[in-house]
């Protein structure tokens, strides 16, 4: 077994291309964020869509930066392999729709630069770069990063029109209370810190069967749970992801969250809340089966996806943040590493402890 | 060889005493951008990534620190011919320690404001690991003068690094320069506080992270300096060596 059979030229059997590239899977993870983008666009009205295109615009171009600076050559292939468009995707689907220009900039900045090419570039990073960009901006600047704006449905006369989505996106300025809403999960924590059980505040337009549709103040992606879903399975059904992750990642919230329910519903949310709320649909299946931060094996991933689901719902639950999915895949990454050496797919001819295993007595030579 | 081991040898004479003592200029070079305790040799993290939330308080620990330096070396180089190998560490640490309870008195009293923030990290120059490196690493092996320069040197390239990494912490945490720095300098000194308006500051910057990455970024920008210093010179026509 030297290295060199390794990197051979395969010659025993034939060894067919699947056609498939970093481009490719990215290309198909983009197409499945698409609906639920669209849907966003739609809720959010145009401050939303000039803070995904500088997102991605930044992530571009900080990516570009950080190869030039680095001396890489063939930056053209490496940009647009659709890693770093990626990113600044599924970063601005994390962020509050209405958040100002600058949010962007420095997110880009963050995920690219420090989440993903100090590490290496694409394929090398420890951390999800999105994550890491989502928390260290939320540590940063707590108050433009917990101001959700109330869905303003485009077709709707008090939606901004382009110009004055460009003035709220470029100006920093605080937004009128009247706009200003509170996600479900932030909503239901404040009530509970004032002393208002779940199920008083939960009562009228908070009920949680809203979230069923979407037209709830949240994240850009946070509102379309289903459509994200929707993506999320289109994804397995392609097999771009296995279900191992996100089925670990839903189930890690749903059970505990189940049982704290059915015991004092009073101060636990539902699952079905749990599960269509803050980031849960597209940490199960976007964030969370990101091939570079997530374990090998598919043990591995169930025990990633389950860690992830209860650190969520732990810190929804008792932490001082109102979500925890980016703290939970932070986490989870840095376990990955352990998960990786703890669990080892079994070698051919031998057991999972490694030792070669019992020629039954007859066997043929 | 085990003879030797448990002979009671005078350091200064066991190590072999560095004749060339007398390029001050090399060891102030050393000590202020070559060997530079945070960019180069990377010691004393846990006070510059903790106390450099500021520039004010990057300057105030890199002073008491370089104040310890300095008279350690000089102590340390003063006693090398009379202390054994093999009981110099105590001995250091008591005169270091010794040292620092000075200094942490003297701030306690004169410094107090800034005291109140530095507080633990003062008393914890101690164990400093750049004191103790440059008493074995230098002021064992060279005379009073040479000691003295590279206390100086070392301890004023480790003000230099804690007080650069503080003012860019302060800038993008809090949006101000050298807030407070009246408070160590006097009030004549008032004119370095600045703050920028409307800036909210990212508050990252001052907690943990933001000193790390800070510190990755300066030590980086650093070596790629140096490469392009170096490509430069040997770019250039060699100078005649004598």
């Amino acid at each position: 077994m030297t290295p060199t059979a390794i990197t051979a030229q395969p010659v025993a059997s034939p060894h067919a291309h699947g056609g498939n590239s970093v481009t490719r899977t990215m290309f198909r993870v983009q197409m499945a964020l698409v609906p639920a983008t669209l849907y966003g666009f739609w809720l959010f009205g145009w401050p939303s869509f000039f803070l995904w295109l500088l997102t991605i615009l930044s992530c571009l171009g900080l990516e570009a930066l950080s190869l030039k600076m680095m001396g890489v050559t063939r930056i053209k292939a490496t940009l647009f392999d659709g890693s770093a468009l990626l990113t600044g995707w599924l970063l601005a689907m994390t962020l509050p729709p209405w958040a100002p220009w600058w949010v962007a900039v420095v997110g880009g900045f963050i995920a690219i630069v420090i989440g993903k090419q100090v590490f290496g570039g694409v394929g090398q990073n420890v951390f999800n770069p999105a994550m890491v960009a989502r928390v260290a901006l939320l540590v940063s600047f707590p108050v433009p990063l917990t101001q959700w704006v109330h869905p303003l449905p485009l077709t709707t006369l008090a939606a901004p029109d382009f110009i004055d989505g460009l003035r709220i996106f470029l100006s920093s300025l605080p937004q009128p209370d009247a706009m200003a809403s509170a996600s479900l999960l932030g909503y239901s924590k404040t009530e509970l810190a004032r002393g208002i059980d779940l199920l008083h505040s939960l009562a009228g337009e908070h009920a949680p069967a809203l979230s069923w549709i979407g037209a709830r103040s949240g994240s850009l992606g946070e509102s379309a749970s289903l459509l994200i879903l929707a993506g999320g399975l289109y994804l397995v059904g392609a097999g771009v992801i296995t279900w191992h992750t996100p089925a670990a990642v839903l189930a890690g919230i749903a059970i505990p969250a189940a049982i704290g329910h059915a015991v004092d519903p009073a101060h636990y949310l539902s699952a079905p809340a749990h599960l269509l709320s803050g980031a849960a649909m597209l940490g199960a299946f976007f964030i969370a089966t990101d091939y570079v931060t997530s374990p090998n094996t598919a043990a591995g991933q169930v025990v990633f996806g389950l860690g992830i689901g209860l650190i969520t719902w732990i810190i929804r639950s008792y932490g001082g943040y109102p979500e925890g999915m980016a703290f939970a895949v932070l986490l989870m990454n840095a376990l990955t590493p352990v998960i990786d050496r703890l669990i080892k797919p079994r070698i051919l001819g031998r057991d999972r402890r490694g030792k070669p295993l019992d020629i039954p007595a007859g066997a043929s030579q | 060889m085990s003879d030797d081991a448990l002979k009671e040898v005078p350091l200064g004479d066991a190590m072999n005493e560095a004749p060339a003592g007398e390029n001050y200029g090399g060891i102030m070079k050393d000590g202020l951008w070559e060997q530079n305790v945070v960019f180069a040799q990377l010691l004393a993290m846990c006070p510059a990534m903790a106390v450099t939330t500021s520039g004010t308080n990057g300057l105030g620990m890199g002073l008491a620190t370089t104040a310890v330096l300095l008279v350690s070396n000089v102590l340390v180089s003063l006693i090398r011919h009379t202390v054994s190998s093999q009981v110099r560490i105590p001995v250091f640490v008591v005169l270091i320690a010794t040292l620092v309870t000075v200094v942490d008195m003297a701030m306690n009293a004169w410094l107090h404001d800034l005291y109140k923030v530095l507080g633990l990290f003062i008393a914890l120059i101690v164990v400093n690991c750049a004191i103790l490196g440059r008493a074995e690493a230098f002021a064992v092996k060279n005379g009073v003068a040479a000691a003295a320069v590279d206390g100086l040197a070392m301890g004023l390239g480790f003000t230099g690094a804690l007080t650069f990494i503080g003012l860019i912490r302060e800038f993008l945490g809090a949006g101000t320069l050298f807030a407070q720095a009246s408070n160590l300098l006097g009030p004549s000194f008032a004119f370095l506080e600045m703050k920028l308006p409307g800036y909210g500051g990212a508050l990252l910057m001052i907690l943990p992270p933001g000193g790390f990455a800070v510190l990755g970024f300066l030590l980086a920008g650093k070596r790629v300096l140096e490469r392009r210093l170096a490509e430069k010179s040997a770019a250039a026509p060699a100078p005649a060596v004598a």
